[in-house]
């Protein structure tokens, strides 16, 4: 070994700690994005090879009734490769020991051949027997929430009849990865069931002989969707057809798609700030840190080594480092991923993963990492070597000290002269304070970045759950019925009160923009149920005109006093123009609003309601549950608050887990970052700190000087962080907001102290360290070494 | 018969600016330097000594005016033929010792041979300074009078034609610093290299063969000695 690599590795030991500080900066950048983009990636091609081994279908549509023969004409539209016919109908759920009430969705299963679309993905037991009509598959979730596996048994009201029902298998089904209850924003896995039975057996229950109710195409790849949907509707408009729609208005997959979408913003800005970050700070660190060799790449000059071996020796320094971290940050990155994909294939019950990985990213972040600590520790070499030897071995000329402003004023009398040598040091020798700067500005982006998205989704609640739909529960009829209902549901127990809304399916269309949604008619001066504008004011229906919230407003380029038209799906059908009267701050799908009466005029069939909210006095809660299972007029029962804390555990949890992945990396950068200017601070001025020694200063006074300067650094880069963070969390939450959820942008005053106090923790422990160092100063070499 | 001329400097001249000010440090210095001589260069602090030194060793360039290597023009030489004219020529001795303190005595002197010509093993330019007991130390457990030494036995250990001493002494008591002249007087006897001290310890003066006195950025006068004394002959 050369005895320049000998002083290579000495100098990595001697540097251990720093050279481990920057190493583990390298590793975080890098690992975010293996992990982001690896996990987002892998659930990305999950999905896609889930939906095609299931053969998840294209288009779905809901109807009446229609004979089986109407499935030849199906399959003839053009692009239609598969078609299955199905009967698919709400039930409601009677599970012992359980008070609220429960739902479920029956779908036939095929009785002689397998289904050609949305197949299960059987996690125990087998599927029914033909004609069985006491057997039934149910979803996994529906299995775990409820502790059902083969042989639990509970009873189901198919068609006002009460019915046995044996589990006799538990399965996944592609068109059923979230399941939503009717009027439920959240899934609720314990109130909302997939029971999967017998063709013939379900046509018996709810006298639908040789007909069916439900169909799913598939299509060829390239085929025109809505093409295809707009035949399928013409074919099924007679039979009670209720609009075709495809995959995006599907609501599971609408649902993973938000989700995955949500990973996407944060896998496609966040890694690459992060390694973008941690490449600019390994970058400041090594050229730094290389800087304080300025002497001894003076002295290898002046013994004779050339450029080239100088350089080289530093070069490998810096790739001994920058490549361990890549490695560390690879390895952890491809682990941490690995267990981010299986955590997200668990909440998203994917019945299998695949493991994605692209050189490509490795490489990248290879690159980048490698190529920023290069670029920095080398530009420093080389302006080391750019000197004649006989300068560089001497220390570099010491900057030209003024005084400050505000000194004249007196300031000098109040500060001590330790305080005014750290000022001067700062405003003097701008550059390096502004590094370390920059460099505590960054870590503290990266933290506050890493902690919003909480905030927004909070303050969405706070804005759904709290100043706009305050009902305890809402009514799902059966089916539309007058006002006079109302009373009915007035009379229940524990009702204090209740509001009617009417929903009608819906398309609204602007141009050749056009979106599936529901108009919600509802009676002005509501309580329970508000509307808010963009300023949380509440408003009330205008008695003419829809009120559309942003979303819906941006989907289809709509402005206040647009006219757009709107396709009935239900009913009598036809199309309506509708002017927008406003725009209103809603923050959950697409949501229009109408005044009642105006929406009923616009249907045409009188005064009906679907449902109503109702608030209620929880200590009758039982009583109320009970009366609403024994009507049957009522389909099903919405509870706010299961949506509520569904809400909080579904997008939290979806968020979280990737969010404490990036706050600990970030927390490592923090650390990382803070330490090294800490201590290459005290490198630089070891000599001054030292002669303060011999003249007579205290340990505790010397450390000042530098503690002082790095406070006031650390502390004045708090805010530039924090807008630093403002501006990486905006680009984030762009990304965020689907046709199901918008996201709005907010960020507490908690979270910026929150990324705060972890840079002071980090400047703290640095803190201390440097005052060990400070202690530890080698008084007597000061002496002897020039000034 | 006329000793051979090793350095031949005409009319040298550095000029530093730093900031708004101009030092003008070297100020037309003519020169003639023979083979196997001991010189000393005597003066003031800021007369310019060690600037001339750093010419002359390649560290530096000069403003104006030539300097020559036997037949080799330093003042035209770029980076790159300085630094193998310092690598094959010159060996340096630094007021501050300048050692690696990562490496022990052995390797910083190693850190010379392996780049050098004809180099002598480590270990023997380590016992010609009379360091072969040490040589497994680090910087930080020698004293002084060692590390300055060390310094020599880098600096020789490459066999070089020239060897520049930029206050070797300075940092050193007067006994430790006898040692190190001692050191070097030796290599100058034993190897013939010609040999160049920095001082402005004019104590010194009595060691060499010739000793150049310089202010003001020239050479003041030149003084041969009739009669050299033995560094041990001489304290301060």
């Amino acid at each position: 070994m050369s005895t320049l690599d000998r002083k290579l590795l000495r100098d990595l030991r001697h540097l251990w700690a720093q050279a481990l500080a920057i190493l583990l900066v390298i590793a975080a950048g890098f690992a975010t994005l293996i992990l982001g983009v690896g996990a987002y990636r892998s659930l990305e091609q999950t999905r896609a090879a889930y939906y095609e081994r299931n053969a998840f279908a294209d288009v779905f549509a809901r109807l009446e009734r229609a004979p089986k023969s109407l499935g030849s004409r199906i399959l003839e539209i053009p692009g239609v490769v598969a078609a299955d016919l199905r009967i698919m109908r709400q039930v409601i759920i009677d599970i012992e020991g359980m008070s609220e009430p429960a739902s479920g969705l029956a779908v036939s299963l095929p009785d002689f051949s397998p289904a050609h679309l949305n197949q299960l993905t059987l996690r125990a037991g087998r599927t029914p027997e033909p004609g069985q009509s006491s057997e039934v598959v149910i979803n996994d979730s529906f299995a775990r929430a409820q502790h059902l596996g083969p042989g639990s048994r509970f009873s189901a009201i198919f068609n006002g009849r009460k019915h046995e029902l044996e589990v006799v298998g538990v399965a996944l089904s592609p068109e059923f990865i979230y399941v939503l209850g009717p009027g439920d924003l959240m899934p609720d896995d314990r109130r909302f069931g997939v029971l999967w039975m017998s063709e013939t057996a379900l046509e018996g229950l709810f006298d639908l002989e040789g007909a069916f109710n439900s169909v799913a195409l598939k299509l060829l790849a390239g085929a025109s969707e809505s093409a295809a949907i707009a035949q399928l509707d013409r074919i099924i408009a007679r039979y009670g057809g209720v609009g075709a729609y495809g995959r995006k208005d599907q609501i599971s997959y609408a649902f993973l798609d938000s989700e995955l979408q949500q990973l996407s913003a944060m896998s496609r800005i966040i890694p690459p700030i992060f390694l973008a970050v941690s490449a600019f700070l390994v970058n400041m660190t090594l050229s730094r840190l290389i800087a304080l060799e300025r002497e001894q790449i003076g002295l290898l000059k002046a013994i004779g080594y050339s450029r080239l071996a100088v350089a080289a020796h530093y070069l490998k320094l810096i790739l001994v480092i920058a490549i361990l971290g890549s490695l560390v940050g690879a390895i952890a990155g491809t682990w941490l991923g690995r267990g981010l994909t299986a955590l997200y294939g668990e909440f998203y019950h994917f019945p299998f993963l695949i493991f994605h990985r692209d050189p490509d990213i490795y490489l990248l972040a290879t690159a980048v990492s490698v190529g920023a600590a290069v670029l920095g520790g080398l530009k420093t070499v080389f302006a080391a070597l750019r000197l004649p030897p006989a300068v560089a071995m001497q220390p570099p000329q010491p900057p030209r000290y003024a005084k400050l402003w505000g000194e004249g004023i007196g300031l000098a009398q109040v500060l001590s002269q330790l305080t005014i040598m750290s000022l001067r040091s700062m405003v003097r020798a701008p550059l390096r304070a502004v590094t370390t700067l920059i460099g505590v500005a960054s870590a503290v982006s990266l933290l506050v970045m890493a902690m919003f998205a909480i905030d927004s989704v909070e303050f969405m609640i706070d804005v759904s759950f709290f100043r706009t739909s305050r009902q305890h529960a809402s009514v799902i009829l059966a089916e539309e019925q007058g006002p006079g209902v109302l009373q009915s549901v007035q009379n229940l127990p524990a009702v204090m009160r209740s509001e009617p809304y009417r929903s009608v399916a819906v398309r609204l269309r602007n141009g050749h923009r056009e979106r599936r949604t529901t108009i919600v008619g509802q009676p002005p001066g509501q309580d329970l149920s508000r509307i808010v504008d963009s300023e949380f004011k509440v408003v009330a229906p205008p008695s003419e005109g829809l009120l559309v919230n942003a979303r819906l407003a941006e989907v289809l380029k709509l402005r206040r006093g647009d006219i757009v038209d709107v396709e009935l799906l239900e009913g009598k059908r036809g199309t309506k123009s509708v002017v927008v009267s406003d725009i209103i701050e809603s923050y959950l799908g697409l949501a229009a609003y109408m005044d009642l009466d105006a929406l009923n005029r616009l249907i045409g069939e009188g005064p009906r309601i679907s449902g109503m909210h109702i608030a209620y006095d929880r200590r009758d809660e039982p009583a109320l549950y009970r009366a609403l299972k024994s009507t049957p007029a009522f389909a099903s029962v919405q509870l706010q608050r299961i949506s509520l804390s569904k809400f909080r555990d579904t997008i939290r949890e979806n968020i979280n887990f990737m969010t404490t992945t990036y706050v600990v990396l970030s927390v490592i950068i923090a650390f990382g970052v803070v330490y090294n200017s800490a201590r290459i601070q005290l490198s630089e001025r070891a000599r001054e700190l030292a002669s303060l020694r011999v003249l007579g200063f205290t340990r505790s006074e010397v450390s000042r000087v530098l503690l002082t300067e790095l406070a006031i650094v650390i502390l004045l880069a708090q805010p530039l962080g924090w807008a630093m963070g403002y501006a990486f969390s905006w680009g984030v939450i762009q990304g965020f907001s689907s046709d199901l959820f918008t996201v709005p942008f907010l960020i507490e005053t908690s979270t910026y102290a929150r990324a705060t106090l972890v840079a002071l923790l980090a400047s703290a422990a640095s803190a201390f360290v440097v005052r060990l160092r400070v202690d530890r100063l080698d008084l007597v070499s000061v002496l002897k070494t020039r000034d | 018969m006329q000793p051979e001329i090793v350095f031949q400097a005409r009319g040298l001249t550095k000029v530093y600016q730093t900031g708004d000010v101009e030092v003008r440090a070297l100020d037309g210095v003519d020169l003639q330097l023979y083979k196997g001589e001991f010189v000393v260069l005597l003066g003031p602090s800021g007369s310019g000594k060690s600037t001339l030194l750093n010419i002359l060793g390649g560290l530096d360039w000069a403003t104006s005016g030539t300097c020559r290597f036997k037949d080799h023009d330093l003042t035209v030489d770029d980076e790159r033929a300085l630094t193998l004219y310092r690598r094959d020529h010159v060996g340096f001795v630094f007021q501050f010792y300048n050692l690696i303190p990562s490496l022990t005595a052995r390797e910083n002197v190693s850190l010379c041979t392996e780049i050098a010509r004809d180099p002598m093993p480590p270990e023997e330019a380590l016992r010609l300074v009379g360091l072969g007991e040490r040589m497994n130390h680090f910087p930080a457990q020698l004293s002084g009078g060692e590390q300055q030494r060390v310094a020599i036995a880098r600096a020789i250990a490459k066999r070089p034609e020239v060897l520049l001493c930029d206050e070797p002494t300075g940092a050193l008591d007067s006994k430790t610093g006898v040692w190190v002249l001692e050191a070097l007087a030796s290599v100058n006897a034993e190897l013939g290299t010609t040999t160049v001290v920095i001082t402005h310890n004019a104590a010194i003066r009595e060691i060499a063969h010739r000793v150049i006195y310089i202010a003001d950025g020239r050479i003041a006068h030149i003084v041969e000695n009739e009669r050299r004394l033995a560094p041990s002959e001489i304290s301060w």
